[in-house]
């Protein structure tokens, strides 16, 4: 799992805010996602969490080339992909593919199943001749278990979870390496979100490929995931191996987090070492000087507001952690 | 005007009402949506109640009618296409689907109230969130505008949400997800109710603010002896904060159990494979076990168990009208299915 497939070095976007009505002057700048370094591996997937508001969406779209960055660079195989334009932009596209949060609004209401998934060869023609589309259309549909039959249907004739198997279908017509899930499963019911997520992880294995899940559900993700970053107000707070993330948080934020998810059992009532964060997330356009977190911190000194800590390996992390007091703190105890 | 005692009183007053029985008992509920692709069941015979200080979640995908009963105890349902055609609601004995609406009016806020999953589109846009807080004080109380206001700002203490001097005449868009939660959970408890209906309540909230919410809530709760009904998919917010579990399929309550039997041995199919499809940790690099199939239509429910097309115990005697009883299992304890012991691994 060394090979590299995608890499960022120090993404930014910021969305400016303007103020005026003909002669606009930025007053200032929404710091959606400031300075991220993240590295993909071949065949692995990378999760992200956070909560509304921290970025991971914009990363998305930044990584799939839907905002150009505002500066920073995304490598795919070594080569730089932001900020390329035309022939060459559509090139890189083809090998990261986005499966979208909401399989109700994702796909186009007036499009067969057989369009939806079609469109790509459309605008990349050399990846499948005229005469062949249709059989690979029925070869995909199989693929992520749908009836070939059933190509000339229309999205509403399907429920929710075989809409986000048309999604996921769509996201692999061009065989791209890398799949970007933005909240695959979070709009799908339990049962439903199960039958997703086993999808994901077969195809992963039958196609080798690599994903970057995003999504805000901590179970799922650590279910899903090879490692994680945990994202907060536009940076990365942590990044670590599963293990090391779930088992030995070293950010209070990382931890706090963790101990707010309810675990669905119940004989674990009162023993988890629940920490209630005050407030709000602050505005990502006036973020907290220093340390994006000490407004809500219960660890937080002058230091902390002086001097922005940065994502490294410290003394009591194992794993990179971007707290100067980071130490391990297991918050959810299971009882064996 | 009718002053806060005038209100108690007519309350009182009702015929039948008894103190001792419980705050909330729903018997045998039935609502059908008339459209026009058929008629649709949402809730077929939902029982349970509900006692002071207890915490009772129903549980259930979506579509399986958890909201409509929610609605229909509230007397909310849209209607036309929603019916009520069946069965009781009764608070303190008293069925409420008997009492003329002006009656019924004086229950809802008073001593049953419901809290709505989007606060953002349960409050009103155009008015101020101490506005559409006092109006509680000013139609069900017969206060003033200064005193309803000032009531207002001591319920958004209540809720901790800070400066609430300041904050109670801003808008509800000018407030976080969080805090505009704690705006309903304000405005349901305004008036003291003995039951609160918290539909998803923080479905859409983030796990930190989640946790706030949950947390505010249970000491609402204790602090009142109030009985809760939590409405809700989670099964992790189930665990942490319920007593007794309901959980529904296809409009029907398919298990009843206290929380811990539910989650250390489920009596019905559907309750143990939702547990199942959950991620969990010792799980992990497994294949989630599935639910095969879809939730039926509701305008097209299976013969007998309505879940029997997904059930892996299923038999003829599954497939064939009567759906199956609610068997007692144990005082407190239910389960609609056949083969309830095969299930809980008794035999």
């Amino acid at each position: 799992m060394s090979d590299v497939v995608l890499e960022t070095k120090d993404l930014v976007k910021h969305f400016p805010l303007t103020q005026g009505i003909l002669f606009k002057r930025q007053i200032g700048a929404v710091r959606a996602v400031d300075g991220i370094n993240l590295q993909l591996h071949r065949g692995e997937t990378l999760g992200i969490v956070g909560e509304s508001g921290c970025g991971k969406s914009t990363l998305a779209k930044l990584l799939v080339g839907l905002e150009t960055p505002s500066s920073g660079s995304i490598m795919v195989h070594g080569a730089d992909i932001a900020g390329r334009s035309g022939a060459e932009m559509r090139r890189a596209r083809r090998n990261i593919q986005l499966v979208m949060q909401d399989p109700y609004t994702s796909l186009n209401p007036r499009m067969t199943v057989g369009d939806l998934i079609g469109e790509p060869f459309e605008i990349h023609p050399d990846v499948a001749p005229k005469g062949d589309r249709s059989r690979r259309v029925q070869e995909l549909l199989e693929l992520v278990g749908l009836n070939p039959d059933h190509i000339n249907r229309y999205p509403h004739q399907f429920s929710g979870g075989q809409r986000q198997r048309i999604g996921i279908a769509r996201a692999l017509a061009l065989r791209p390496e890398i799949i970007l899930c933005d909240e695959p499963v979070s709009a799908l019911d339990v049962s439903i979100q199960a039958q997703v997520i086993n999808l994901l992880e077969q195809l992963q294995k039958e196609l080798g490929l690599s994903y970057i899940f995003i999504a805000h559900d901590l179970s799922v993700v650590r279910h899903i995931a090879h490692r994680v970053g945990v994202m907060y107000l536009g940076k990365i707070a942590e990044i670590g191996t599963e293990e090391e993330i779930y088992e030995q948080p070293t950010h209070p934020y990382t931890q706090a987090l963790l101990s707010a998810v309810p675990l669905p059992d119940p004989t674990v009532r009162g023993l988890r070492d629940q920490i209630v964060l005050e407030g709000d997330v602050p505005s990502p356009a006036d973020p907290p000087s220093g340390c994006r977190f000490r407004t809500r911190c219960w660890k937080a000194q002058d230091i902390c507001a002086a001097e922005e800590p940065t994502l490294t390996v410290r003394d009591a992390s194992a794993h990179p952690s971007a707290c100067h007091f980071a130490e391990v703190r297991n918050v959810v105890r299971v009882t064996e | 005007m009718a002053t806060d005692r005038d209100i108690t009183a007519t309350i009182d007053a009702l015929p039948g009402l008894d103190a001792s029985a419980p705050p909330l008992e729903v018997n045998d509920l039935q609502v059908e949506f008339r459209t026009r692709n058929g008629i649709a069941r949402a809730v077929n015979g939902v029982s349970f109640s509900l006692q002071a200080g207890e915490t009772l979640a129903i549980l259930g995908e979506s579509g399986c009618g958890k909201s409509v009963t929610a609605q229909a105890i509230m007397g909310i349902i849209d209607s036309p296409p929603g019916f009520v055609t069946g069965g009781e609601i009764k608070y303190r004995g008293v069925d409420l689907l008997k009492l003329p609406e002006s009656q019924r009016r004086k229950i809802r806020a008073n001593r049953v109230a419901m809290i709505f999953q989007d606060a953002l589109s349960a409050l009103n846009p155009v008015f101020t969130v101490g506005f559409q807080l006092s109006e509680l004080f000013r139609k069900h109380r017969g206060m003033s505008r200064a005193d309803g206001k000032a009531r207002a700002v001591e319920l958004l203490d209540l809720v901790k949400i800070p400066a609430a001097k300041q904050r109670v005449s801003d808008f509800p868009h000018q407030f976080s997800g969080g805090m505009r939660q704690r705006v309903m959970i304000a405005m349901a408890l305004a008036l003291d109710p003995e039951v609160l209906i918290a539909d998803e309540p923080t479905t859409a909230l983030d796990v930190t603010v989640q946790a706030q919410v949950m947390a505010l809530l249970a000491e609402l709760q204790r602090e009142r002896n109030m009985g809760l009904v939590l409405i809700t998919h989670d099964m992790g917010v189930v665990a942490d904060v319920a007593d007794r579990i309901s959980v529904m399929y296809a409009g029907r309550v398919v298990e009843e159990a206290p929380v811990r039997d539910i989650y250390a041995s489920p009596a019905h199919p559907y309750t143990k494979a939702l547990l199942e499809s959950i991620p969990r940790i010792d799980l992990k690099g497994q294949e989630l076990n599935v639910i095969k199939g879809l939730p039926p239509a509701l305008t097209n429910i299976p013969a007998g168990c309505s879940f029997n097309p997904r059930c892996r115990y299923a038999q003829d005697v599954c497939r064939a009208d009567p759906e199956p009883p609610r068997f007692a299992l144990a005082p407190s304890r239910t389960s609609a299915c056949h083969f309830w012991k095969e299930v809980k691994g008794d035999e």
